[in-house]
């Protein structure tokens, strides 16, 4: 017996709205970061799967889950560095405490 | 009852999957999370290789389990995480949790028919071969690009997690 398509898209549907969940929820920075990554695996395994059972199968899905991957990386590289300078500006790692825009 | 190999792979491997990021969800500490966040990058590898994609397999555990997760784990490092600080409005998880089922809801009823096309293309036979094939004949403009902005990213992130001397 074959696993369709479909059981892919929905494994893929469910980490995403995990993800969703996570970025919305969660208090530190570093966790809304690995909520992006679980989103962006999630669009990756739909991209996979599309590239085996799709309508046109071919390499193209595989290549560009490298080039998500490669993106992905960089991102959590950035957001770390940038998480590192708040960190040594305002000594918290709480999104909540970022107030400095809000109106009082 | 006896299921396909194929069947049972995939039962298993997706058990894996969302209970890692379930369990990301649920845990307080944040290594804790993080781990298990491994365990549903592991498991998306095993997904890959089903799906005949090995070398994206390879590259995901690299990736994901391997550089992101030390990044990460580096980061917890050297910041503190503190726990008496403001908190989150009253029903704010719930409001949060029953938009994305609504959300997830509606996308399954647009998904949950589809059966896609069975694959005799002879590509998935040398996976790497493949890639490397395409990605150098036909997709060299991307990957010239991506490896700019490696390097842009690079001197990007130096420059913004610099100590400054003189302040």
């Amino acid at each position: 017996m074959e696993i369709p398509l479909s059981a892919y898209l929905t494994l893929a549907l469910i980490l995403f709205c995990i993800g969703i969940i996570g970025v919305l929820i969660k208090k530190n920075i570093i966790l809304i970061l690995v909520s992006i990554e679980l989103m962006l695996n999630a669009a990756n395994l739909n991209f996979i799967a599309f590239s085996k059972y799709g309508f046109i199968p071919g390499v193209e899905g595989q290549i560009f889950t490298l080039f998500s991957m490669t993106i992905a990386a960089l991102e959590v590289a950035v957001g770390i560095a940038i998480l590192i300078s708040l960190y040594r500006k305002l000594g918290t790692v709480n999104l909540r405490d970022l107030t400095n825009l809000k109106e009082e | 009852m006896i299921v396909s190999l194929e069947v049972f792979f995939f039962l298993i491997l997706a058990l894996g999957a969302i209970t890692g990021a379930v369990l990301f969800l649920f845990f307080s500490k944040v290594v804790h999370a993080l781990l298990s966040s491994v365990l549903t990058f592991v498991s998306l590898a095993g997904f890959y290789i089903m799906l005949s994609a090995e070398f994206i397999a390879g590259a995901q555990i690299l990736i994901y389990s391997g550089a992101i997760t030390i990044l990460l784990l580096f980061a917890v490092m050297l910041t503190k995480k503190d726990d008496v600080s403001k908190g989150i409005k009253k029903g704010w998880p719930i409001l949060v949790t029953v938009t994305t089922f609504t959300f997830a809801g509606l996308i399954y009823y647009g998904i949950s028919d589809w059966i896609g096309k069975k694959n005799e293309n002879p590509i998935f036979i040398d996976n790497t071969k493949e890639i490397g094939t395409a990605l150098f004949t036909k997709f060299i403009i991307p990957f010239e690009l991506v490896s700019m902005l490696l390097l842009v990213a690079l001197i990007g992130s130096i420059l913004l997690a610099k100590r400054n001397i003189e302040s």
